[in-house]
């Protein structure tokens, strides 16, 4: 098990309006409800308290976690502090809708500690935001985005999607250069899915949406500007400045443990994955027992460790390490899976570069068939 | 029992004229259930053939008529199956009868298979019954189809019963002509036993269950038999008669009856149907005559999905021959499909049918490979080769020509039909032997065609093109020469084995183009592209190509996402393991099944 301090996510299950894409755990709720949440939150961060778990990350996701109140964040942060050993340099970054914050409310955000902001912004052309249900519209996102710099926020990651509906080669460019000039320190880029449950779904006939071809060239499009801008891709789907990675994220795909609180957020903790309910009033039922919160416990056996050490760390641009397998799990990779990695770098969807084995620009669009040889039989 | 008072018939029919329903009427009406004890289609109690709506193995059913002259009669009632692919069976059933009553729609009339049937009845020296079916439909013609009766078969029909089986409309009649028209069995019960096996099934209790009807002697329980053509000898353990569905055990069953035994038999290869069982301390002098020996007609490859179960598909297929001597099968390997066997078949229905037993019966689930019929191969060096598997066609350097079997097929059609239908032998290759008018409407159109060119889908379009008023029947006509190919099918340039066919060469390139398409749908996109060629030898005819997969990625993987991500990864390649992998190339058993029908509309 990757030894390291953990990463603490809160989950904000409420947003002004859900998307068309959006199939996360969200949806609006009055100001009360928001309210009595974020007291059953600081009851379950509270319950964490007495491991003294130390940390290095927060990530207040959601949803729109920009909705709580500035009065309910500077709490939760409060409430963080006490429950759990926080690093003085740790990420703590808050997702934000561009609609939801004012200068004020930012300034509140930066004095109680957070210190990144995740702009939800996913296009620069008004007529794609409205296809996508946004609330927000281009110029609102630039308000937001200055008013965020001015609150003295030095870190800010921008989300953007691209294969969304009616969008072109060209717009999706347009979008690309005109958050380049922004220069935000972080861009997450993500291929739009379409999820079960979603608006789009239910619509997926109708919607115009770019063909597999357009798809992948805007995608290869993304990483060629973004590369001549300076940013480098580290993960699939994410950008960024030299040392501005989110750190938070990162462990998600290195195996290190983290702490996901609030109703549905998952955890890996104790070599055991699990997640709290999806069902709000199980939640709030049961916010203050940690045990009673547990759903769906699965202890990663070594084989699942071994399977996700590479199909998670795969999905980093720098790869996984071979020296890094043996020191965790005592095996060498090539024994552990034959002519796996060697097979792929034939097809020329895998490189190696020392102790590295990495997905090359080929691999990457075809990354889930590689990561699928990678599950062993138990 | 006295022999006169027995009657031993069966009853023929073309398909779907109600032959099954007759049945079902007089089991109901002799009084051995009571009508709500009937179950629709009593005889049909294999699951499948219910669902198909027809009879494929023959049963047979004991049942007791109080006639209007007051006594009882014993009717052994054996079930024939309609369909061409069945005559084999037929015969079998028709052996054990005395008399057989012809079932005819009194809408559609005398139909290709009434023809075949009657003559195959006739052959055995039965009494034939006519009765006309289907009064109550409002385009019954009943006498229109009497006069047919007499014209074209020659049987006198004037007083034939004209009845609804379905409704129960004067079925009686039915049952008095049977009594009055059929004759009682002959046979001397007290000669040495001699005793026709027309069927046999395998019990896992009781081991194999003889179904016989007694020519002379008797046999009875604690008597030991022999079988002539085997030699197996062993001792009856019970004998009993059919009830409804049901085996109900007796003492003994003499000359003229119509029966079953068993006698611990384990060993299904000791009865083969067609044989003679004797008293084995006072045989008969010399077996029955059997029946005419059928050969298959169509081979096709048949290998389990999963390779692990290989023994139980060798195990099933043995079972089944046991009551259906007409399958034949013999191992043999292919590269694509790992441990299989050839299979004979009377007919494309017939092979349906094992295959769907197969896998209902006996959980199996199988590739099935492109089926032909046997082709003869001339070498150069004079030898002769019967060929089952294209696979092991000799190198075309060796060969001086090759023969493919011929029928000579009988299709009656209204005559608005008949252009259509000759378009369709026109294509198939048919060589025309004249037509001969019916009546008025109704033409017997004759062709010779080629076996190979009527196995696949010809029945199938000759209903579609007829708007399902063409009937169809054929037999075995010798072989002749013909100008044929072997088509391989390379997947990313490797030739799989399995794929391969013999067709005739004018065709060869539209059936490799037809193939070709027909695999692009079907096998997945991969990491590289994949091209399907069609070849003649190393020409290839066609070709197709399955693009290589552009995009199969996942934009978000966070928390929350990882079991997902897992379970979607397992799914992809718990896909994989079914799959058959050629070369580095994954096909789908599905796509080995899916090139064996190649319609026209695409």
């Amino acid at each position: 098990m990757i030894k390291s301090k953990k990463g603490l996510y809160l989950h904000i299950p409420f947003c002004v309006k859900k998307c068309n894409y959006c199939d996360f755990l969200s949806a609006p709720a009055a100001e009360e409800d928001r309210k009595a949440y974020a007291a059953c939150l600081k009851k379950e961060i509270l319950a964490y308290r007495s491991a003294e778990y130390e940390a290095d990350t927060v990530f207040f996701g959601g949803g729109t976690p920009s909705l709580l109140s500035a009065n309910s964040i500077k709490e939760l942060m409060q409430t963080l502090h006490t429950a759990f050993i926080i690093e003085e340099t740790a990420e703590i970054t808050m997702e934000c809708n561009p609609e939801t914050v004012d200068k004020e409310k930012l300034c509140a955000m930066r004095k109680a500690g957070i210190n990144r902001i995740s702009f939800g912004l996913q296009s620069a052309v008004d007529r794609e935001l409205a296809l996508l249900g946004r609330i927000h519209n281009y110029e609102r996102f630039l308000r937001a985005y200055y008013d965020a710099r001015e609150a003295g926020f030095e870190n800010i990651s921008i989300d953007l999607m691209s294969a969304i509906p009616e969008q072109t080669e060209s717009s999706w460019e347009e979008t690309l250069k005109k958050v380049i000039d922004l220069k935000p320190e972080h861009i997450s880029a993500y291929s739009l899915i379409i999820e079960e449950g979603t608006v789009f779904y239910d619509r997926q006939k109708e919607l115009m949406l770019p063909d597999e071809d357009t798809e992948r060239q805007m995608y290869h499009r993304t990483k060629e500007l973004l590369q001549n801008a300076g940013y480098a891709r580290y993960e699939i789907s994410n950008y960024a400045r030299p040392g501005f990675e989110s750190r938070h994220n990162l462990k998600y795909w290195s195996g290190a443990e983290y702490i996901g609180m609030g109703q549905g957020a998952s955890s890996l903790l104790g070599g055991i994955r699990f997640h709290n309910p999806y069902d709000g009033r199980r939640y709030r039922e049961s916010c203050e027992n940690l045990t009673a919160l547990r759903c769906e416990e699965e202890r990663l056996t070594k084989t699942a460790q071994m399977e996700e050490f590479c199909f998670l760390g795969l999905r980093r641009m720098k790869g996984i390490s071979e020296e890094e397998f043996r020191e965790l799990f005592g095996r060498k990779l090539a024994e552990v899976y034959p002519g796996v990695v060697e097979g792929f770098v034939e097809q020329g969807l895998l490189a190696k570069q020392g102790e590295w084995i990495f997905l090359t620009e080929k691999g990457t669009d075809v990354s889930n068939r590689i990561f699928a040889e990678f599950l062993l039989d138990e | 029992m006295e022999q006169s008072r027995i009657r031993n018939f069966c009853i023929i029919a073309h398909i779907d004229h109600g032959k099954s329903t007759l049945a079902d009427r007089i089991i109901e009406k002799t009084g051995l259930l009571t009508e709500r004890e009937m179950q629709a289609q009593v005889l049909d109690n294999m699951e499948l053939e219910r669902e198909r709506g027809i009879t494929i193995k023959a049963q047979a059913v004991r049942t007791v008529y109080k006639a209007k002259n007051g006594e009882e009669y014993i009717f052994n009632l054996i079930d024939t199956p309609g369909h061409v692919d069945f005559n084999y069976e037929v015969s079998r059933s028709l052996a054990a009868c005395d008399g057989a009553v012809l079932v005819v729609d009194a809408a559609q009339g005398i139909e290709a298979q009434t023809l075949a049937n009657v003559y195959l009845a006739l052959d055995h020296d039965l009494e034939v019954l006519p009765v006309i079916n289907k009064i109550d439909l409002p385009s019954a013609e009943p006498q229109r189809v009497i006069d047919e009766i007499e014209d074209v078969i020659g049987l006198e029909a004037q007083d034939a019963p004209q009845i609804s089986a379905k409704t129960g409309l004067n079925v009686e009649d039915v049952l008095e002509q049977i009594v009055q028209k059929l004759p009682a069995p002959a046979g001397n019960p007290d000669a040495p036993l001699k005793a026709l096996i027309f069927d046999s099934v395998y019990d896992s209790y009781k081991g194999v269950i003889v179904f016989f009807r007694v020519k002379e002697g008797c046999v009875r329980k604690g008597m030991k038999v022999r079988m002539m053509a085997t030699g197996a000898v062993c001792d009856v353990v019970e004998v009993g008669y059919f009830g409804a569905g049901q085996f109900i055990p007796c003492d003994e069953l003499s000359a003229g009856m119509v029966g079953y035994l068993t006698a611990s038999i384990k060993n299904v290869k000791d009865t083969t149907v067609g044989d003679t069982i004797t008293d084995a301390d006072n045989p008969c002098s010399e077996p029955l005559p059997g029946y005419k020996k059928v050969n298959p007609m169509v081979y096709c490859g048949m290998y389990p999905a999963d390779g692990a179960k290989y023994p139980d598909l060798r195990d099933a297929l043995e079972k089944l021959q046991l009551n259906d001597a007409s399958l034949q099968f013999e191992p043999e390997t292919s590269v694509a499909l790992g441990f299989g066997f050839r299979c004979g078949f009377l007919g494309l229905l017939h092979l349906e049918i094992i295959q769907e037993r197969l896998e209902r019966e006996y959980n199996l689930d199988l590739v099935t490979t492109a089926p032909g019929v046997i082709y003869r191969v001339h070498k150069t060096n004079g030898e002769m080769i019967e060929l089952t598997n294209p696979s092991n066609l000799p190198d075309p350097s060796e060969i001086d020509y090759m023969e493919e079997p011929m029928v000579s097929a009988e299709i009656m059609v209204t005559t608005e039909f008949i252009g259509s239908i000759m378009d369709l032998c026109q294509e198939r290759r048919g060589i025309y032997n004249g037509m001969e008018y019916m009546e008025e409407t109704r033409a017997l159109l004759k062709y010779d065609l080629p076996l190979n060119e009527i196995i696949y889908d010809f029945f199938d379009a000759l209903k579609s093109r007829s708007r399902g008023y063409a009937s169809f029947d054929y037999e075995m006509k010798g072989y002749a020469k013909a100008d044929l190919v072997k088509l391989d099918i390379l997947i990313n340039r490797e030739e799989v084995d399995a794929l391969s066919f013999i067709v005739f060469s004018g065709t060869a390139y539209e059936r490799g183009r037809k193939m070709c398409e027909k695999l692009k749908d079907e096998i997945p996109r991969h990491l590289f592209e994949i091209p399907i060629q069609a070849a003649i030898g190393s020409k290839v005819i066609a070709r197709e190509t399955v693009k290589a997969m552009r995009k199969d990625v996942l934009a978000k993987c966070y928390s929350g996402d990882i079991s997902r991500k897992r379970k979607l990864l397992e799914k992809q390649k718990e896909g994989k393991k079914r799959m058959r992998q050629i070369g580095n190339v994954e096909i789908p058993q599905q796509a080995f099944m899916s090139v064996l029908k190649l319609d026209d509309k695409k």
